[in-house]
C-alpha cells in the first residue's frame, strides 16, 4: 500500500536500530572488530535495555524518515534486567498490530534476539532486512504524516 | 453587581463536532448566570441567531475568548477556524475533537474517497445510478450552488491555526470550563500559552476509588459482556480495558464512576505526544506472558489497538492518519 515498487539497486534504505547495551550493540561491535561486512543501512541507537524502547521512539522515527526499524535485545532468560525483553516482547506485538492497522509494511518493523558473541548473526539479520526493504522501496510514512490533503 | 467592568465578549463555534460540545456549555445550569453577568455572548450559532458576516465585521481581537469545538474537516471548518482566531485574542480548543481530532479524527483510519464510495454509492440505504457525488460547486438554472470543500484529512484546530489554550474532554466536564471561564474574568494569572487547561496533572487511576494492585498479571482482554463486574476492582485488572493509566484526570473518572471503562477523552499527560504509545507501554506491563504464543494470545484480544487507544486522537497523533 504505501511503497512504490522500486528495485534501484543503490538505494540504501535508511534503518533505525534500536540496541540492547548488552548484546546487539555488543554484537554490532563484534561484527565490526570481525571485519563483517554488512549493509550500511542501519543507524543503531543503543539503549540500556530492549525493555526501555518506548512505542512512541518507533512512531517518531517512522514520522522523520526511517524506512525500517530494527529492534535488537538480549535472547529470552538473558536480559540483564530480568524481564526487559519480554516486555519488549509484549510492546512489540502490540505495536506491529497497531502498524499494521496503520498501513505499514510488517516488514518495515523486525525484533531479533542478538547476543554478545552473535555478529554473524547480526550481519545477516541487519542484510536480510535491508534486501526486503530495498524491495519495498522507500517508506512514504514522513511524506504521508507531513502533508495534510485538503 | 459590580458591572463598572467591561463584560467580556464570548463566542462558542462548532466545526466538525456532534454538538455536545455546545449542549457541554448550557450545563453550566445556573452558573449560566454568574457567566451572563460577566459576559456578552457575541456569537454562538448553536443558540443566537448571529451570522458569519457579524463576526466578518468585527475589529480584529474584539472577541476576548472563543471557545472552538469540533475538529477540522471542511473548507468552512478552516475558513471559520482562521475567522475566529483573527477576531479573538484568546482561542481555546475546546472538547477532544478540537484538541486531537475527536471522534470525527476516526475519519483518518480511511480516505475522502472511500467514505464517498460508501456513502454515495455502496451504502444499502443508498439509490444512486447516476453516482452523483458532492462538489463544492454546481451550475443549475438558477445560478451557481456552492458547498464547503470536504478535506482528505480530518485536522486538531492547531494543525490550521494557532491555539492559545486546550480543554479537553467529549465533552469537557462543565465544572471545568466554569473554572477557567472564572480564572479569565477575575484576571487571574493565565498559564503559559499553549497550555492544556481544565485539567489535573495526574493520570485517570490517581482520582479512581477502583481497588488497584501492583502486578495486574492480565492474561487476555475481555468484551465488557463477558465479565460482571465486581464494582470495585480496577476494570483492567478485571480484563476491561480501561485508557485510565495513560489517560489525564479531569474529568473525575466519571465513565468508571459510572463502571464503563475510560476510553481517554482528556488525552496524555503534560509532555506525552502520543496517547496510544503510552497505552502500549500500559498494556505491555499489565500482560504477564512471556512465551510468543501466550502473547499472541493476550495482544489478540486487544480487538482493535489503533481504534482503542487513539479513539480521541488519530489526527493529533504521531502518525496523524492511515498510511
Ligand atoms: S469533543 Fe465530543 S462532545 Fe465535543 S464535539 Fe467532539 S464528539 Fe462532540
Ligand atoms: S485502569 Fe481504569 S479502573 Fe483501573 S484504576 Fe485506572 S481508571 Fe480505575
Ligand atoms: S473517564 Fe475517560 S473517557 Fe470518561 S470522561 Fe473521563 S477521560 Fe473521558
Ligand atoms: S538488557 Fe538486553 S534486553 Fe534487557
Amino acid at each position: 500500500m504505501q511503497s512504490t515498487v522500486n528495485n534501484n539497486e543503490n538505494w540504501t534504505p535508511k534503518i533505525v536500530a534500536f540496541f540492547c547495551n548488552w548484546c546487539t550493540y555488543t554484537a554490532s561491535d563484534l561484527a565490526g572488530v570481525s571485519r563483517l561486512r554488512y549493509a550500511p543501512s542501519t543507524r543503531v541507537i543503543r539503549v540500556m535495555c530492549s525493555g526501555r524502547i518506548d512505542p512512541e521512539f518507533v512512531m517518531e522515527a517512522f514520522a522523520k524518515g526511517a524506512d525500517g526499524i530494527l529492534i535488537g535485545g538480549c535472547h529470552p532468560g538473558d536480559c540483564h534486567y530480568a524481564e526487559g525483553n519480554y516486555k519488549c516482547l509484549r510492546r512489540f506485538t502490540l505495536l506491529q498490530k497497531y502498524a499494521d492497522q496503520m498501513g505499514i509494511d510488517k516488514e518495515r518493523l523486525r525484533l531479533e534476539w542478538i547476543s554478545a558473541s552473535e555478529g554473524k548473526k547480526l550481519q545477516e539479520v541487519v542484510n536480510d532486512m535491508t534486501e526486503q526493504i530495498r524491495k519495498l522501496g522507500p517508506s512514504k510514512i514522513k511524506n504521508v504524516v507531513e502533508t495534510i490533503e485538503r | 453587581m459590580g458591572n463598572e467592568k467591561p463584560k467580556l465578549k464570548l463566542a462558542v463555534y462548532w466545526g466538525a463536532a456532534c454538538g455536545g460540545c455546545c449542549v457541554s456549555v448550557l450545563d453550566v445550569h445556573e452558573k449560566l448566570f454568574d457567566v451572563v453577568a460577566n459576559a456578552d455572548i457575541v456569537f454562538w450559532p448553536i443558540a443566537l441567531d448571529f451570522k458569519y458576516k457579524d463576526v466578518e465585521a468585527m475589529p480584529d481581537q474584539h472577541i476576548d475568548v472563543t471557545l472552538f469545538n469540533g475538529a477540522v474537516r471542511t473548507s468552512e471548518n478552516e475558513h471559520m477556524a482562521k475567522l475566529l482566531r483573527q477576531k479573538s485574542k484568546i482561542l481555546i480548543a475546546y472538547g477532544s475533537c478540537a484538541h486531537m481530532g475527536g471522534i470525527p479524527g476516526l475519519a483518518n483510519f480511511t480516505n475522502k474517497e472511500d467514505l464517498f464510495k460508501r456513502v454515495y454509492d455502496e451504502s444499502e440505504s443508498t439509490e444512486n445510478p447516476d453516482k452523483v457525488r458532492p462538489t463544492p460547486e454546481v451550475q443549475v438554472k438558477e445560478g451557481k450552488l456552492t458547498l464547503p470543500k470536504f478535506y482528505n484529512d480530518v485536522m486538531t484546530l492547531n494543525q490550521v491555526v494557532d491555539v492559545d489554550y486546550y480543554l479537553p474532554g467529549c465533552p469537557p466536564q462543565t465544572e471545568r470550563l466554569v473554572e477557567v471561564f472564572m480564572a479569565v474574568v477575575t484576571g487571574a494569572q493565565l498559564p503559559p500559552k499553549g497550555s492544556v487547561i481544565g485539567v489535573f496533572d495526574r493520570v485517570q487511576c490517581d482520582d479512581c476509588k477502583r481497588k488497584k494492585s501492583d502486578k495486574k498479571n492480565i492474561t487476555r482482554f475481555k468484551r465488557a459482556w463477558e465479565v460482571t463486574d465486581d464494582g470495585e476492582t480496577c476494570l483492567n485488572e478485571q480484563g476491561i480495558l480501561c485508557m485510565g493509566p495513560a489517560t489525564r484526570g479531569g474529568c473525575g473518572v466519571r465513565c468508571v464512576e459510572g463502571n464503563a471503562p475510560c476510553r481517554g477523552c482528556y488525552g496524555p499527560m503534560e509532555g506525552i505526544p502520543d496517547p496510544g504509545a503510552k497505552m502500549m507501554s500500559a498494556i505491555a506491563s499489565m500482560l504477564e506472558g512471556k512465551e510468543q504464543d501466550e502473547i499472541d494470545k493476550a495482544i489478540e484480544s486487544v480487538v482493535d489497538p489503533a481504534g482503542t487507544f487513539y479513539r480521541f486522537s488519530l489526527p493529533g497523533s504521531i502518525l496523524r492518519r492511515k498510511i
